[in-house]
C-alpha cells in the first residue's frame, strides 16, 4: 500500500537529508516535490495545498534551519504532519456503558461492507473476547443475507436475519431487541450499499440510524476511490453522521489518496484498515505508524503487537528449554512456522521492518507462500516418530512422505538437510560458542529458500 | 489531448471561442473514448463471455443484466457459470440473477476449482446447444499474483475446451475508481487478454474518466455501462454521450 507515494516521498527526503545546510529554496524545492507526489496519489487538491502550507511554515522555523541536522528535522516534521493529516495518534470505537454496543456500517456498493462486518466481528471477539452479533439489513442485493450468514458463521458471530421481505429499519430495530434480550456485547448492523446521490436509500439509512441510535457509525471506503471519495464522504457525513472510517482493499497498489483525504475533509478518523482476502486481514489503523511506514521508517510497534497476539508465552518458554537441551524437533519447527504465519503474509511483515522499503531486491519481490505450504505438508506427512527423529527417514519412508505431501523425495531430503543445519547452529548458540560464518553461509545456501519472484 | 486542442486553435482550425473550443474538446474526447470500438462478439457456438475484475466492482450484477438482455431482448438461451467459488454466497447471488433472467446456472460448492466450473459451464452449454455462456469469476486485486495466475488458468481451460473461446473477456471497472483503474486494466489485460471494459456505477457522481486513459494507453474500449440496480440498467457505451457527461457539471 502507498508504494508509489512512499517511493517519491522517500526520494525527496533522502535528498534533503544529504544536505548539511538547508536554504529556503531547498525547502521550497522539497515542498514542490511533496505536493506533486500527493496530487499523483489522488489526494484531494485542497488537502494538498493546506498540508504543504503548514509543512513549509514549520520547516522554515528558525529552530529547523539553524539546527545542526536540518534534514533530520524536516523528516521529523513531515512524519508528524503526515500522521496528523491521517488523524494523529489514532481513535477508538465508542462502547456502550451498559447493554449492547451498536455499530452501524454504511457505504457505497462494493466497498466491502459485508466483509468488513465479519472482519470487525472477528477483531472484537479476538481482542476483547466479546460476544458479537450481526444484523442483516441488506435486503436488496441478491444473496447478501446468505453471505453475511456464512461469513458470520466463520467468525463465530450470531446473525440476526429476517430474509429479504422485511423492511431494513424494522430488521435493525428487531435485531437490537434480540441483542438486548440475549445480552450480546456488540451488535454490528450491515446495510445495503447505496449511492450517496440516491435520496430514498440515504433517507432509509438516516431512518435506521434514528431508530437504533448506534454508538458508532462506520463508513466503509474503498482505498482505490479517486477524487470522488471526498464527495461521497461528505454526503454520507450528512445523512449518516458517521463517526469513523473503515478503509478497505488497502492491500492493493492504490496510491491511498482517499485514505489521506478523508480525515482532512470530514474530520472523521480512519479507525480500521482491511488489508487482505482472509478474515484475519483487518486491524486498527494507526496514523502515526502509517506515516512512518510511508516514509520508510518501518513500523516495529505493530510488528511487536502482532507477535504478542499470536505467540503463546508458555509455548515460547517450552521452546527455549528445548533449544537449550537441543531437543528441537521437526514438530517444533512446524509449530514455529505456523505461529509466524499467523501474523499474516510474510510480505506484510517485511513491510513493517525499518529500511525494507529501500531494499531493491525485496521491492517487487513476491514471497511465494506456497513454498511454506509445501514444508508444512511434508512435516504433516511424517509420523510422530519421524518428526522427533528424522534420521529414521530412509528410502521407503521418504517415498511415502513425498507421496503423502504431493512433493518429491528430493524436497523431503532438502527439508531434512535444512533442519539438520538448523540444529547444528542451535547447538552452537546453546553452547555459547560464536557462530562460524562459513556455517551460516552454508545454512542459508543449502536450505530451500522461499522462492522470490520478480514481477 | 489538451495539446492537440491547443494546436488546432492556434492553427486557426478551431475558432478561439468558448463554445467552439468546448465542442471540439468533446469531439476529441469522444474520439479517444471510441478507440478500438467493437461490438460484443457473440458469433461463437456457444459464444463464451468471461467476466473479470477487482472485488466489488459489480461483476455478478453485470452478468445478471447481460443475461437478461440477451435472453429477453434477443431471445438467446444463456448459461451462467458461477466461477466465484471463493466469496461466501456468490453462487447464490448469481442464482438469483439467473432466475430473474431466465438463464440456466452451472455451479459447484464453495472452494471448488473455478477452472472446473468454467469447464462444466461450457460443456453444459454445448450439450444443450445454448447460444451464450457467461462465466463469473471471484473478485481479485490485481496485485495478488497467485490469484491473477488462477485467472489466466481459467482462461486457458476455456480455450482448451473450445478453441477461440472466450470470445469476449470483459473487465468491470467501478466508475468511482481513481488513477488505480489504469493499473487494474493493464494487469488484468496481461493475465486474461481483456477485450472490453464494463464501466459500472455510473449513476453516482463519478464519471469514470479513467476509462479514457485505458482506451488511450491500452487500446481497450468501453463496451457497456451500468447505471443502476435493476435488470434494465445496462446500456451500450456511447462515446459522445460520455464525453458530454465528462464536461458537464
Amino acid at each position: 500500500m502507498f508504494d508509489q507515494l512512499s517511493d517519491r516521498l522517500q526520494a525527496t527526503l533522502s535528498d534533503v537529508r544529504s544536505r548539511g545546510k538547508l536554504s529556503e529554496s531547498d525547502v521550497d524545492a522539497a515542498m514542490r516535490e511533496i505536493r506533486l507526489a500527493l496530487l499523483e496519489a489522488d489526494v484531494n487538491f485542497k488537502v494538498v495545498k493546506a498540508f504543504t502550507k503548514t509543512l513549509k511554515e514549520r520547516c522554515l522555523g528558525a529552530d529547523v534551519l539553524g539546527s545542526l541536522d536540518p534534514g533530520q528535522q524536516v523528516i521529523k516534521i513531515v512524519n508528524e504532519e503526515l500522521a496528523a493529516l491521517m488523524g494523529g495518534t489514532g481513535s477508538e470505537l465508542a462502547f456502550a456503558s451498559s447493554g449492547p454496543t451498536v455499530i452501524l456500517m454504511a457505504g457505497l456498493q462494493g466497498s466491502g461492507k459485508t466483509t468488513a462486518c465479519a472482519k470487525l466481528a472477528r477483531f472484537l471477539r479476538e481482542e476483547g473476547k466479546k460476544d458479537v452479533a450481526l444484523a442483516a439489513c441488506d435486503v436488496y442485493r441478491p444473496a447478501a443475507v446468505e453471505q453475511l450468514v456464512t461469513v458470520g458463521g466463520r467468525v463465530g458471530a450470531h446473525v440476526y436475519e429476517k430474509g429479504t421481505d422485511a423492511d431494513p429499519v424494522e430488521i435493525a430495530a428487531w435485531a437490537l431487541e434480540q441483542a438486548k434480550t440475549e445480552r450480546r456485547d456488540v451488535l454490528i448492523v450491515d446495510t445495503a450499499g447505496r449511492l450517496h446521490v440516491d435520496k430514498d436509500l440515504m433517507e432509509e439509512l438516516a431512518d435506521i440510524r434514528k431508530r437504533i441510535k448506534p454508538h458508532d457509525v462506520l463508513l466503509v471506503v474503498d482505498a482505490m476511490t479517486g477524487q470522488d471519495a471526498v464527495g461521497v464522504a461528505e454526503s454520507f457525513a450528512e445523512a449518516a453522521e458517521f463517526d469513523g472510517v473503515v478503509m478497505s482493499k488497502l492491500d492493493g497498489d492504490a496510491r491511498g489518496g482517499a485514505a489521506l483525504s478523508v480525515k482532512a475533509v470530514t474530520g472523521k478518523p480512519i479507525l480500521f484498515a482491511s488489508t487482505g482476502e482472509k478474515l484475519e486481514a483487518f486491524d486498527r489503523f494507526h496514523p502515526d505508524r502509517m506515516a512512518s511506514r510511508i516514509l520508510g521508517m518501518g513500523d516495529v510497534l505493530s510488528l511487536i503487537e502482532k507477535a504478542e497476539q499470536q505467540i503463546d508465552e508458555k509455548q515460547a518458554l517450552d521452546l527455549e528449554q528445548k533449544l537449550k537441551k537441543n531437543q528441537f524437533t521437526l514438530e517444533d519447527m512446524l509449530q514455529q512456522m505456523r505461529q509466524v504465519r499467523k501474523m499474516g503474509p510474510l510480505s506484510g511483515i517485511l513491510g513493517m521492518l525499518p529500511g525494507m522499503g529501500a531494499m531493491k531486491q525485496l521491492k517487487n519481490a513476491d514471497i511465494d507462500e506456497g513454498q511454506l505450504d509445501r514444508v508444512e505438508a511434508i512435516i504433516l506427512s511424517m509420523t510422530p516418530e519421524e518428526r522427533a527423529n528424522p534420521t529414521l527417514i530412509k528410502g521407503s519412508r521418504r517415498k511415502r512422505i513425498a507421496n503423502g505431501s504431493g512433493t518429491r523425495p528430493q524436497h523431503v531430503n532438502q527439508l531434512i538437510k535444512q533442519f539438520d543445519q538448523m540444529r547444528k547452529m542451535m547447538r552452537h548458540v546453546a553452547s555459547g560458542k560464536a557462530l562460524d560464518p562459513q556455517q551460516l553461509a552454508q545454512m542459508s545456501g543449502g536450505a530451500p529458500r522461499p522462492k522470490i519472484r520478480r514481477r | 489531448m489538451v495539446e492537440r486542442l491547443e494546436h488546432e486553435v492556434e492553427a486557426g482550425k478551431v475558432p478561439a471561442e468558448g463554445d467552439a473550443v468546448q465542442a471540439r474538446l468533446i469531439e476529441i474526447l469522444a474520439e479517444v473514448a471510441a478507440t478500438a470500438r467493437a461490438p460484443i462478439d457473440l458469433s461463437g457456438e456457444p459464444a463464451v463471455l468471461l467476466m473479470v475484475g477487482v472485488n466489488g466492482t459489480g461483476k455478478t450484477t453485470t452478468i445478471g443484466k447481460i443475461a437478461w438482455h440477451l435472453s429477453k431482448e434477443f431471445g438467446l438461451s444463456v448459461v451462467l457459470g458461477a466461477g466465484d467459488t471463493y466469496r461466501a454466497a456468490a453462487a447464490e447471488q448469481l442464482a438469483e440473477w439467473a432466475d430473474r433472467a431466465g438463464a440456466e446456472l452451472v455451479r459447484a460448492e464453495e472452494g471448488a476449482d473455478p477452472g472446473a466450473v468454467a469447464f462444466d459451464a461450457v460443456e453444459a452449454a454445448r450439450v444443450r446447444g445454448a447460444d451464450v455462456v457467461i462465466i463469473d469469476t471471484a473478485g481479485r486485486l490485481h496485485t495478488q499474483t497467485n490469484l491473477m495466475d488462477e485467472l489466466a488458468k481459467v482462461r486457458r481451460v476455456i480455450t482448451k475446451q473450445l478453441p477461440g473461446a472466450p470470445h469476449e473477456t470483459l473487465l468491470s471497472i467501478d466508475a468511482t475508481t481513481g488513477q488505480n483503474g489504469l493499473r487494474q486494466a493493464k494487469i488484468f489485460a496481461e493475465a486474461a487478454a481483456v477485450d472490453g471494459v464494463v464501466l459500472t456505477k455510473l449513476d453516482g457522481t463519478a464519471k469514470g474518466g479513467i476509462v479514457l486513459a485505458i482506451a488511450d494507453e491500452l487500446g481497450i474500449p468501453v463496451k457497456l455501462i451500468g447505471t443502476g440496480e435493476t435488470l434494465e440498467d445496462l446500456r451500450p457505451f456511447d462515446p459522445t454521450d460520455f464525453a458530454n457527461a465528462l464536461l458537464s457539471e
